[in-house]
């Protein structure tokens, strides 16, 4: 069957217990995890056609909008690659996005604060890469949040990120920041993570090249998924 | 130095407490984005195999139930087949192995209805049948994947070359569910002295 996927680097990922990000403390594993070689179930993950994707999937701007409106903020494109440790692309794969809107509330009957609610932001969207790791969505910059934590922390705007890649070894839930904001080096969940260049890939660089003048300006945020073993095995070659 | 691949694996964030509007917005009263919630039906025709649904109620280090939490399952088919490309042999044309749910307000059970897998041959290895479970909540920073055995599997499951590999038997029943008619109930703790064995996949 398949050959299985480099080792998860455990020190690029925040450990269970950080007691900073409050809530993590009755919900973290105290044994260590187990680890192993990986089974056909690792090795195999649920792949979705490009069908799945509706046409305004990968607009936030206009995909929970009254006819004629948008979504108010600054207009956004996120872009960038799905890539494996090896570099290559991760092709055809969900990637799915939510985020609070301009103001920084989400659509959610638990988020009360202050900020209103945009009539026109729902605040999800997806989309596939293409046959080169690509992807790209529209939005509107999110706006920072206060959330209980300490006494006065504020999440650094930010969006959720979902990704499945080849098989579940890759899977991935993550966030992505936004270049230049002083508020990523206060965040709590931000410092969860050890590494600071870990920390550094999860920031989005402003990107003019690919912004459309008189538009939208461009964020460029690559994502990087767990390598896969080149070995090949039986008879069957593999899809690299 | 030694071997060093080209890029590093970007880093896990947790989920947060707001990963349904992502990854189910129409339970979250979102509707008029998707049509369905990705992984909302595992069966999508006649498929083959006992049908049966697996609950599940995870417990926080308090004893509290974990309601905000979303949950994904994969599987083999009845026949041990992956529906995947990667999988390499035909899967049933109605059934996706891949499951997402939220917890119910109340109970904080997550109910998945499914098809029971079958034991997966490959590389002259038999594994016994199972499920992976992924969680991503709030207070997570990197998903906890698990897995769920069948306890009316007792000989497959002695016979499991990674249920074997367990070092510390007695943690063994914590990734075992129980059959209750067509249901299979289990319970995952993540803190105290019935912690669920949680994989490094
Ligand atoms: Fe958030």
């Amino acid at each position: 069957m398949k050959s299985g996927y480099y080792p998860r680097d455990l020190n690029m990922h925040p450990p269970a217990y950080t007691p900073g990000y409050r809530t993590s403390v009755l919900r973290s594993p105290q044994k260590a995890p187990i680890g192993f070689d990986g089974s056909p179930t690792e090795f195999t993950g649920p792949t979705f056609g490009h069908s799945l994707i509706g046409e305004l999937d990968n607009n936030l701007i206009l995909n929970f909008a009254q006819a004629g409106e948008s979504a108010i903020g600054e207009r956004i494109m996120v872009h960038g690659y799905v890539l494996d440790e090896e570099a290559r692309p991760v092709r055809n794969t969900l990637v799915e996005f939510w985020q609070a809107n301009a103001g920084g509330r989400y659509r959610h009957k638990k988020d009360t604060y202050l900020a209103p609610l945009d009539p026109n932001f729902g605040g999800c969207g997806r989309t596939m890469t293409d046959e080169n790791g690509y992807f790209h969505f529209f939005t509107i910059r999110p706006g920072a949040y206060p959330w209980p934590n300490g006494k006065n922390d504020w999440r650094p705007a930010h969006i959720h990120f979902s990704v499945f890649g080849a098989a579940f070894a890759q899977r991935l839930i993550t966030q992505m920041y936004f270049e230049g904001d002083p508020n990523i080096a206060l965040c709590p969940i931000v410092k969860t993570i050890p590494d600071e260049d870990a920390i550094d890939r999860l920031i989005a660089r402003l990107d003019m090249h690919n912004s459309r003048p008189h538009d939208m300006r461009a964020y460029r945020f690559d994502i990087v998924l767990r390598g896969k073993r080149s070995t090949v095995f039986e008879n069957r070659k593999e899809g690299n | 130095m030694p071997y060093a691949p080209k890029l590093k694996e970007s880093a896990s964030q947790t989920a947060g407490p707001y990963v349904h509007i992502g990854c189910m917005p129409n339970t979250t009263g979102i509707h008029t984005i998707f049509d369905t919630d990705l992984g909302s039906t595992m069966i999508t025709g006649d498929a083959k195999g006992e049908r049966v649904n697996i609950e599940a109620v995870i417990f926080d280090g308090s004893g509290t139930p974990v309601k905000d939490a979303m949950v994904e399952i994969w599987q083999a088919d009845a026949n041990g087949v992956f529906p995947s490309p990667e999988d390499g042999r035909e899967a049933d044309p109605h059934f996706t192995g891949f499951g997402r749910q939220h917890a119910d307000h109340d109970t904080g059970v997550f109910k998945f209805e499914t098809i029971k897998p079958g034991a997966v041959s490959v590389d002259g290895k038999t594994y016994a049948p199972h499920v992976l479970m992924w969680i991503a909540a709030r207070g997570i920073n990197l998903a906890l994947a698990t897995r769920v055995y069948f306890d009316d599997e007792t000989d497959a499951n002695e016979a499991d070359p990674f249920l074997s590999r367990i070092e510390l038997k007695s943690r063994v029943p914590t990734l075992i569910a129980k059959r209750d008619g067509n249901t299979y109930r289990h319970e995952i703790h993540l803190q105290g002295p019935d912690e669920t064995i949680f994989f490094d996949l």
